[in-house]
């Protein structure tokens, strides 16, 4: 049954993938990745890891692709008539995606020599242990990760007044 | 898993379905009733004794009516967006208990479809999908009035989202626990959270209004301003699965809040009359049924008592109030936690 | 974990859906017309799309209210372990709220929750 659903849920995950990519309209796009989101959640949940699967969906689906979702919808990205892309951005995204391929590789090859499930607590995804990992052995990157919030508010306020004045 | 369980699993499920359906299509009816008693006017009364039958011919009406899809609409999300306010509507439902546990032949039966050990974040999740079905059906129609009202839904959602999580957190705070169930167990007998936690009750109730896009919060579909807002172009079983899926929330809210805040299917005293445990799950579903459809009075009750808020006005109360507020309630919560010992 | 009862649920709500759309599609008639296939404004010929350009400052709201949620979330663990950590647990989030607080006053001085 497990078996049948990771290749359910992969197979949902990769497809609205290439949709996301091969799809005109960045509305489609938005759309489609929100699949994405909620399948990888669904990955999550067979791993036993309910906190992560219901914070994936309100972080990513709930809060990051509603920015993003909103933006499109009113910054009209969806006109057909787009201009042409300069051929040096062109490059540039090729040469940035085979980066990206190549550490995507290195970190895959590194995968295989560690042994695969070497955590078999069941439990190990529960809410109440992760809450004692993180406010026992790391408060100091907890707290760190606050001023991290308030360095994006900032940078956030600051590019929103900006266009707004120009 | 058994075939018994599945089999029962499935019966419960039907039923949570059918029951949320059901509330909802005679919560139209309700809320016409109620209408019209707070404006001293009879309400529908034709179809059926007392107009009954209202919603049905309502329902039917729905069907059958023409459906219109504008040209210049993006057809398939114009489809989309309904579709999926409805669904998530429904998603609600699973992790509520709806009363404690049956015993037949031996067997234990609760009720509750599933008990997830992060219900509330669970429900969380699905609220924060909510925001969808409005935006998608919004920009699809192509029409400005839907824009706009699809702007204001997704930016009051939002808005209201972050100070009912914090409400929320400082309830998990004594609780010390994310599971609905739980949180239902332990306000046994008088125990009511709302006792312990007036002040967080009142802030969720008040996002619970807001998320709901109910009156004073129904900006996203004012009709003075914005003609019908998010579903002006929407006709037919499209329209009538923006409006269903209104009063589905509406009822999955007044049953959440009941649950987390009004002790769920606990009933005080009973266990001195009643001690068939059949018995006492069954009077605690009826009971804890009554307590929904008080909440879903008082939703009634406030929309037509309370003006519409204008749009900064709803802005500046989430931001400017609520979200400092709920903040301050959970640094309170803390301190009295550590003042009465919980807290060491 | 109920998943199965999950998917269950999953199917009940895209079959309701899903058929009372198609319900709807086969019972309704349906007579289409140019004026009918018009975006509604009020009955004046519509002008123009209204797919175009809004004003930026509508979406630092979602800007805001995503680094929030992202806060919110960090939230919920802790107040599931307080009463288990105990002071140490209480004390950390003073500070982490006091330095989201900061940044709401920020936004709010800045004029970035006044909506336009």
């Amino acid at each position: 049954m497990t078996v049948y659903l990771f290749y359910l849920l992969s197979f949902i995950a990769i497809l609205s993938a290439l949709m996301v990519v091969f799809s005109r309209n960045p509305v489609y796009s938005v759309l489609y990745l929100i699949v994405t989101f909620f399948a990888i959640a669904g990955h999550y949940v067979l791993l036993n890891a309910q906190f992560l699967a219901a914070v994936h969906v309100i972080v990513y689906a709930g809060a990051i692709m509603v920015l993003f979702l909103y933006v499109i919808m009113m910054l009209n990205l969806n006109t057909y008539n787009e201009m042409q892309k300069a051929n040096w951005l062109r490059f540039g995204a090729v040469v940035s995606g085979c980066l990206l391929m190549v550490v995507l590789v290195g970190s895959l090859k590194g995968a295989e020599t560690m042994q695969p499930g070497a955590v078999h607590d069941a439990n190990i995804g529960l809410v109440s242990n992760l809450g004692n990992v993180l406010f026992k052995e790391f408060l100091l990157p907890f707290e760190v990760s606050s001023l991290l919030f308030l360095a994006a508010m900032t940078g956030a306020v600051m590019l929103g007044k900006k266009s707004i004045r120009s | 898993m058994e075939w018994g369980d599945i089999i029962y699993k499935s019966i419960l499920v039907v039923c949570v379905f059918s029951v949320s359906l059901l509330v909802a299509m005679y919560s139209t009816y309700a809320e016409r009733k109620i209408a019209a008693f707070l404006q001293d006017r009879l309400g529908p009364n034709r179809a059926g004794p007392f107009g009954i039958l209202q919603p049905v011919a309502d329902g039917v009406k729905m069907f059958m009516k023409e459906e219109i899809i504008p040209d210049v609409s993006n057809k398939a999300l114009f489809i989309i967006g309904p579709s999926v306010a409805m669904f998530t509507a429904c998603m609600t439902g699973v992790v509520i208990p709806w009363g404690t546990e049956l015993v037949i032949g031996g067997k234990h039966y609760p009720l509750q479809v599933t008990d997830v050990n992060i219900g509330i974040l669970y429900l969380f999740g699905v609220v924060s999908i909510g925001v969808y079905g409005i935006m998608i059906g919004g920009w699809a129609s192509n029409n400005k009035y839907s824009l706009l009202g699809a702007i204001r839904a997704s930016s009051q959602m939002i808005s209201y989202e972050l100070a009912m999580g914090l409400s929320i957190v400082a309830l998990i705070m004594m609780t010390g626990t994310l599971s609905v169930r739980e949180i239902a167990a332990q306000q046994v007998g008088w125990h009511w959270n709302v006792l312990y936690q007036p002040f967080g009750c009142l802030l969720f109730m008040i996002c619970a209004f807001a998320e709901t896009n109910r009156a004073p919060f129904d900006l996203p579909e004012c009709e003075t301003e914005l003609v019908g807002g998010y579903h002006t172009e929407y006709s037919s079983m499209k329209l009538g699965f923006y409006l269903f899926a209104e009063y589905i929330n509406m009822f999955i809210s007044s049953a959440v809040i009941a649950t987390l805040y009004f002790g769920g299917y606990n009933m005080p005293f009973i266990g001195r009359w009643v001690h068939d445990p059949n018995w006492m799950a069954i009077l605690g579903t009826v009971f804890f049924f009554c307590k929904i459809f008080f909440f879903i009075f008082l939703f009634m009750w406030v929309r037509w008592t309370l003006p519409r808020f204008r749009y900064d006005q709803l802005m500046n109360l989430g931001w400017k109030i609520l979200i400092p507020l709920a903040l301050l309630h959970v640094a309170a919560t803390g301190v009295v936690m550590w003042l009465t010992g919980q807290i060491h | 974990m109920g998943a199965g009862s999950l998917i269950m649920l999953f199917i009940c709500g895209v079959a309701f859906a899903g058929g009372g759309i198609a319900l709807s599609w086969v019972l309704a008639k349906s007579s289409p017309n140019t004026a009918k296939g018009e975006a509604y404004e009020c009955g004046i010929p519509s002008t123009g799309t209204s797919w175009i350009q809004f004003n930026v400052g509508y979406y630092l709201f979602a800007l805001i209210f995503l680094v929030f949620d992202v806060e919110l979330v960090f939230m919920y663990p802790w107040a599931v372990v307080v009463k288990e950590v105990g002071m140490v647990a209480l004390v950390e989030i003073l500070i982490f709220m006091f330095i989201l607080f900061m940044g709401l006053v920020y936004a709010w001085k800045k004029g970035a929750l006044k909506w336009m």
